[in-house]
């Protein structure tokens, strides 16, 4: 029986891109001695290699066998854990990750880079014979095992559990891969053999006992036995001339089981036992034949597959808690529909505690969905500890990351676009934040500078905190910049905050000398504007010499809004509530026309300028007059304008949906929603807004300025 | 049995038919409708739904043709009166007014549009040699939204370029 191997393919892939995480944050911490982080990094590895053999990906599986093979040295201590053998474990990481995604994307990948890996992994390996290992009990152990690479005679006794096949093992695959090592004589005890009534034929009921002569150490036959050794009792001993040394015994090793178990359920390969005995399947069955893809020489950028889906894994609480509540609905409804049969108005209260229950659970339904597009920052904090890895050694900075709040729960899409700024603002905190060593000890600071990241949730939205302890942002160095520039007036008087928002002004940059790591004055506008696209904002607070820190504001859920809905003439708009400073009935004495019938409202010490939406739009409005009619005051961008309305409607979340998908984007529009009745309406964007009425100003100044050049 | 007997039972295209009605027939289908007095066509596997008219929520600032938007069952659709895009006929909304809502697969995915038109009328077949290009000097529809032309006994049906009509010109400012 065969099984259509390639719809595994996508889970491979996944876990592959799991297990690479997994190795690389282990790396990162990995430490002489400890010998759990290195299994968990060779079970990643090994993992990865076993199932990208399954599927036949013989690149990956050559690569990752390499990664395996010096791992398996650092795990055995015949190899010392040193930095620079971390540093080309973490570059093969990055390789096999390329090879991954090469896959997933069916491109071809960077084969430069992942040759020149490869041939610097086998250098290593190559060089652990000659370089002599410090440790002498280890240096024994190696070199009696490199003595045993001999032809030897090893016999093997292979007693496997009844239910081996049932797990996706079949016994002959692993005879076959002896047969690799070298001349197999196998020899079934059927012994245990019930008889044919009493046979279950899905149980595995023979031992084996195989002589294996070859030029091979016993590691190699264990791996042969890696997927199964928790199903059998295996014992290998070596004869050497004919004389038996001590049989080892292998024991199976308990954490190992979990992670097994799992891939090896994934090749599912139910093949009965007695078929087996009779009739041997070809071992090609359980590997399709995929032929390898061609491999250009030239390196191809890889282009991200636009049919990318992308997948969300969700906790099975999640799942649950919806469930429930989806029950309670349905429960919900049908009392309700009971009311309907036969209504009269006696039932008006139980209607109304009917309608109150609905709306709670329509509430919580709403939330539990929307809680399943949250993740924990965690995602999008993973990338830091390599991030400052790779800069700290560029530097030669020493830099500790310290990450707290890593549990906090963000949307997704939020959290795939606030990536790219988070590492630019990482980046820049090593760069520009973090002083170098000398000048930290100089200052009588910790030779090793600290980056905290935090992520907090505060009201409805979520803030991430980005600190360094290094030098702080130079006030005047800021500010005389800003005036080079011309972005302010030389005597202008600026808070620190103020100053500080200086820095996110395009091309600007106090760096001394761009530096490839960040310092050219693109990027820190990037960054905010970016975060303001997510209907964010940035602040920065700096005390010079302890440190500054970039606190980042988003709003938990891309997808419902909070807004006030106002009338202008038939249609409804949206406000988003978070713009709104204040709604007010206009005061004949606060308006005041200026400079060409712009009208300014005086809002306490503000000038606040008027857009009538009805003109903005060219809409028919009730009210045109300014004296009569209400104010919903809002601010984007430091600017206050008041939209002029017809009427204050109520205050509700709505869905937002985007005019993108069937249209176009609509300047002053940020979206659309539907309302209660169904109808559509159209959800303001503040920005937009400021924008139209800016440039229609402008034309009309350029209209009017004309003719006063024609004047003589 | 052998293959060539075999072979001999499977009809040919076009041959099906149930109490006289051609069900599986040989070309395109398109579903042909009314702008003013003329006979307009799109092919009919673009077509989502025909929808009677409803009010539809206005776009700010968009141009005349596009009348706003509608919610079809949580999709914001929105609404373009062909008839004031091609220039044809009184742009009058009544209780028969009929919006075809069009969807194709275009390169940044699917779009849904739906198009106000007088009347929806027929179902036609059309091979692909049955139409003909049109003239080059023609009215007040751009060439460029038109596929072909077919005759339909006396009358001229135009072929519609659906991909064509699914692209909006930006606001102007």
């Amino acid at each position: 029986m065969s099984i259509d191997l390639s719809q595994f393919i996508p889970s491979f892939l996944e876990e592959s891109f799991e297990g690479l995480e997994l190795m690389e944050s282990s790396l990162l911490n990995l430490e002489q001695g400890d010998d759990e982080t290195i299994n968990s990094i060779f079970r990643a590895a090994h993992s990865i290699k076993g199932g990208a053999g399954t599927f036949g990906f013989d690149n990956v599986t050559e690569f990752t066998h390499l990664v395996e093979t010096l791992l398996d040295e650092m795990r055995d201590g015949r190899r010392e854990i040193v930095q620079g053998d971390v540093e080309i474990l973490l570059e093969s990481v990055d390789c096999m990750r390329l090879l991954i995604e090469s896959i997933q994307n069916d491109t071809d990948c960077d084969d430069e880079k992942i040759a020149i890996t490869s041939s610097l992994l086998t250098q290593t390996l190559d060089g652990s014979v000659s370089t002599p290992v410090l440790d002498d009990a280890t240096d024994n152990y190696s070199s009696t095992v490199k003595q045993n690479n001999t032809s030897i005679t090893w016999v093997i006794e292979f007693i496997p559990e009844h239910h081996l096949v049932q797990t996706g093992n079949d016994p002959l695959f692993l005879f076959n891969a002896l047969a690799e090592l070298g001349s197999v004589e196998i020899e079934a005890n059927s012994a245990e053999l019930p008889s044919l009534n009493d046979m279950d034929p899905e149980e595995l009921y023979l031992r084996w006992k195989i002589t294996l002569v070859a030029d091979t150490t016993e590691d190699d036959i264990k791996e042969i036995f890696e997927w199964v050794e928790d199903e059998c009792e295996l014992t290998i001993s070596q004869e050497l001339a004919g004389q038996s040394s001590e049989p080892e015994s292998v024991k199976s090793e308990p954490e190992l089981s979990v992670t097994e178990q799992n891939i090896s359920a994934q090749q599912t390969e139910p093949s009965p036992a007695v078929s087996e005995e009779i009739k041997p399947a070809p071992s090609e069955e359980a590997v399709p034949a995929k032929p390898n893809k061609p491999v250009s020489p030239v390196a191809s950028k890889p282009v991200k597959s636009k049919t990318d889906v992308g997948s969300i894994r969700v906790g099975v609480d999640k799942v649950d808690n919806l469930i429930n509540l989806m029950g309670e609905l349905v429960i919900t409804q049908s009392m309700l529909s009971e009311l309907g049969n036969d209504f009269d108005l006696s039932k008006v209260e139980r209607l109304n505690t009917g309608l109150e229950q609905l709306l709670q659970n329509t509430k919580e339904l709403q939330e539990s969905v929307m809680r399943i597009r949250m993740l924990p920052i965690s995602f999008a904090f993973n990338r830091f500890p390599r991030l400052i890895h790779d800069l700290s050694k560029k530097t030669g900075k020493q830099i500790e990351l310290v990450l707290k709040g890593e549990q906090t729960e963000l949307d997704k899409t939020v959290m795939e676009q606030i990536g790219d700024p988070l590492v630019h603002l990482v980046r820049n905190a090593v760069d520009h934040g973090i002083e170098p060593t000398e000048t930290r000890i100089a200052n009588g600071k910790p030779e090793q500078g600290v980056i905290t990241l935090d992520a907090y949730h505060q009201g409805g939205s979520i803030v991430i905190e980005i600190n360094d302890d290094g030098g702080g942002i130079n006030r005047n160095a800021v500010f005389e910049k800003a005036v080079e520039k011309g972005v302010v007036e030389a005597n202008s008087s600026l808070t620190d905050s103020q100053v500080f928002d200086l820095i996110f002004e395009p091309g600007f940059s106090t760096a001394k000398e761009l530096s490839d790591i960040s310092g050219r004055g693109v990027g820190m506008d990037v960054v905010k504007k970016n975060i303001q696209a997510l209907g964010g904002r940035i602040q920065v607070e700096s005390v010079e010499g302890q440190g500054s820190s970039f606190k980042v504001n988003l709003p938990l859920t891309l997808a419902i809004l909070d807004g006030q809905l106002v009338r202008v003439g038939t249609e409804i708009y949206i406000i988003p509530l978070i713009t709104i400073v204040e709604s007010l009935q206009t005061q004949k004495n606060l308006i005041n026309r200026v400079s060409g019938d712009m009208v300014l409202y005086r809002l306490r010490e503000d000038n606040v300028p008027v857009l009538p939406i009805y003109q903005l739009f060219n809409l028919a409005s009730d009210t045109t007059q300014v004296e009569d009619s209400l104010l919903v005051v809002v601010e984007a961008d430091g600017q206050k304008v008041g939209l002029m309305v017809d009427d204050l409607l109520a205050q509700q979340q709505v869905v937002i949906k985007s005019l993108n998908d069937n249209y176009q984007q609509v300047e002053g529009i940020s979206g659309a929603t539907i309302l209660g009745d169904g109808s559509v309406a159209m959800i303001l964007d503040i920005p937009g807004i400021i924008n139209i009425a800016q440039n229609s100003s402008r034309s009309n100044q350029y209209a009017s300025a004309n003719p006063e050049e024609v004047l003589p | 049995m052998d293959i060539q007997s075999l072979a001999a039972e499977i009809p040919v295209e076009g041959e099906y038919s149930l109490e006289g009605i051609d069900f599986i027939t040989s070309g395109e289908q398109y579903l042909t409708f009314l702008l003013g007095s003329e006979q307009y066509a799109v092919n009919i596997l673009c077509v989502e739904e025909i929808r009677s008219w409803e009010n539809p929520t206005k776009i700010p600032n968009a141009p005349d043709d596009v009348k706003g938007v509608i919610n079809m069952r949580g999709v914001i659709v929105p609404i373009i009166d062909l008839r004031l895009k091609f220039n044809i006929g009184n742009a009058v909304y009544s209780d028969i007014t009929v919006v075809v809502v069009l969807k194709v697969e275009l390169e940044g995915g699917t779009k849904t549009m739906g198009f106000i038109v007088d009347a929806v009328s027929d179902v036609l077949n059309a091979e692909e040699g049955e139409i003909k290009n049109s003239p080059a000097f023609g009215g007040s529809v751009p060439q460029h939204y038109i596929d072909g032309l077919v005759n339909v006994g006396n009358n001229v049906v135009t072929i519609l370029n659906v991909e064509a009509l699914q692209v909006i010109q930006p606001h102007s400012k």
